[in-house]
């Protein structure tokens, strides 16, 4: 977050793409796209491009990480170097630690873990293409695959960030608005109880906007949850 | 980065298969799967392609950056190829940094598209001895059914022909224009199953072929790079055969190359 921007993010209500306040950029999901992965999913966000795709549950290696009483999830987010303007480092760095780190996490606590003592679920999310909220997008496409790969779960987590531009609260803040806007609120819950598996948050929100911006964010949430589960209707069919 | 658990009675099938000519999908020993080029999908890449050969798919993004050339070409831009098994791709490929068959890849890979000269190297010098265009091929494995040699360096070539400098970006010129090409290495890669040598082996064959060789052809049918692998062995007349088949079987991936042209 820049902080303070004389930028103008947002004009008459309309943003730089032409999205208004509370809108999503377009989402596609597509489930069961790779052929080897147990599940797959392929996720477009705007111009973000993800591919996720899970294995198991199988042996924890290494062992030393097997728990006794559950299984594990072991999810890794890692961007492609040609995913950025500028080339990144292929490899792990702070940030996709971090990220790998609380995805898991927030895996564990709807994957039914205690059915699989002492094994592992690698979640794998690859970026390809990078416009702000990769991580959402991530998240949003390894949930589809972790369904795809039939691993039980209580429910999947969508995940979507809300934000702040020119002192308005926004919904999935786009490239301009990650780098010039005042605040970046990425939230995932388990829609069916409606709890927080997932929240950062860094740039200025007064106590109320806050507010705003977990109800703007759990709404959108909502609306990938929809899309999530018409992805796996398209590929399994289903109730319509 | 072959499928390690094909069981002693495939293993015994699909040698008796190869000794007849055929293979356990239908393909004779010296044919391609289906091969599918897209180019362009990425916003970000200078260049961007990807590859289907049979279920196997590589995803390319090619990246330009300004540096300095190394001394002894002080004219020449550079290249860099790097390859990312990633995790989902295969169950046994493990997180963590490249390992010696990612590397052995990405060589291989390499060695292809920069002794054929495909990309025009001096053309990438923007002020001699200062400043030249260093090229990234980074290739992203997303499934793997074997032959990831073939697949990622039709992968690379197919996104270097679809790439443009990127001039204005970086302030160079006004106008980003064709990254020049030359001409089009293809590469062959051959496995000993038994006492057979079949091409384009998938994951399951790979699990238990004895021995790999690699060999990249340019466009007027000479042989740019090649490299032999595993721990098996061919005999003299099997490695001049498959010099041979390769430039007979090649034609399929130059045509599916051209077509995105």
């Amino acid at each position: 977050m820049a902080g303070q921007t004389d930028m103008e993010l947002i004009k008459n209500g309309v943003r730089l793409d032409g999205r208004k306040p509370d809108e999503l950029r377009e989402v596609k999901i597509v489930a069961g796209v790779l052929d080897n992965a147990d599940g797959s999913c392929y996720l477009e966000w705007g111009n973000n491009k993800v591919y996720a795709g899970v294995f198991g549950p199988m042996e924890c290696h290494p062992r030393h990480k097997q728990k006794a009483d559950r299984a594990i999830v072991q999810a890794r987010y890692t961007m492609a170097p040609f995913s950025v303007n500028d080339r990144k480092r292929p490899g792990l760095d702070r940030r996709s630690s971090e990220i790998s780190y609380i995805a898991s996490q927030a895996f564990e606590k709807v994957v039914m873990v205690e059915e699989f003592p002492k094994a592992s679920i690698r979640v794998d999310m690859q970026v390809v293409e990078a416009h702000a909220g990769t991580r959402c997008a991530a998240i949003t496409a390894a949930s589809v695959a972790l369904a795809d790969a039939g691993i039980p779960m209580r429910d999947m987590i969508p995940a979507c960030a809300s934000g702040k531009v020119n002192d308005i609260v926004v919904l999935d803040l786009n490239k301009e608005e990650d780098n010039y806007g005042q605040a970046d609120l990425p939230l995932a819950i388990i829609p069916s109880t409606g709890e927080v598996v997932l929240l950062q948050l860094d740039g200025h929100l007064t106590p109320e906007q806050f507010e705003e911006a977990m109800d703007l964010a759990t709404s959108g949430c909502m609306d990938l949850y929809d899309k999530m589960r018409a992805a796996l209707e398209n590929r399994y069919g289903g109730k319509k | 980065m072959s499928n390690d658990h094909v069981s002693n009675l495939m293993k015994g099938h699909m040698e008796s298969l190869a000794a007849e000519g055929k293979r356990a999908d239908g393909r004779g020993i010296n044919e391609f799967r289906e091969v599918k080029i897209e180019t362009g999908m990425l916003n970000t890449a200078e260049g961007s392609a990807m590859v289907h050969l049979g279920k196997t798919k590589v995803l390319c993004g090619i990246k330009m950056l300004i540096g300095t050339p190394y001394g002894d070409s002080p004219k020449s831009g550079t290249m860099t190829t790097s390859t990312e098994l990633a995790p989902l791709a295969d169950q046994s490929f493990d997180p963590g940094p490249p390992r010696e068959q990612s590397i052995e890849l990405s060589r291989v890979v390499d060695r292809g598209i920069r002794e054929s000269r495909m990309i025009d190297f001096e053309a990438l010098c923007i002020e001699e001895g200062e400043r030249v265009w260093m090229v990234y091929i980074d290739l992203h494995i997303l499934d793997n059914d074997g032959n990831l040699f073939d697949c990622c360096t039709l992968a690379a070539a197919a996104a270097l022909s679809n790439a443009k400098i990127p001039n204005v970006q970086h302030g160079i010129a006004d106008e980003d224009i064709d990254l020049p090409v030359t001409c089009w290495p293809i590469s062959c890669t051959f496995g000993k199953l038994g006492d057979s040598v079949i091409l384009d082996a998938t994951s399951d064959e790979e699990g238990v072929m004895s021995a790999r060789f690699t060999v990249a052809h340019d466009e007027n049918g000479n042989l740019r790079a090649a490299q032999k692998g595993m721990n098996g062995a061919f005999t003299d007349a099997e490695i001049r055969e498959a010099v041979k088949t390769a430039r007979a079987s090649d034609n399929v991936l130059r045509e599916a190359l051209k077509g995105i042209q």
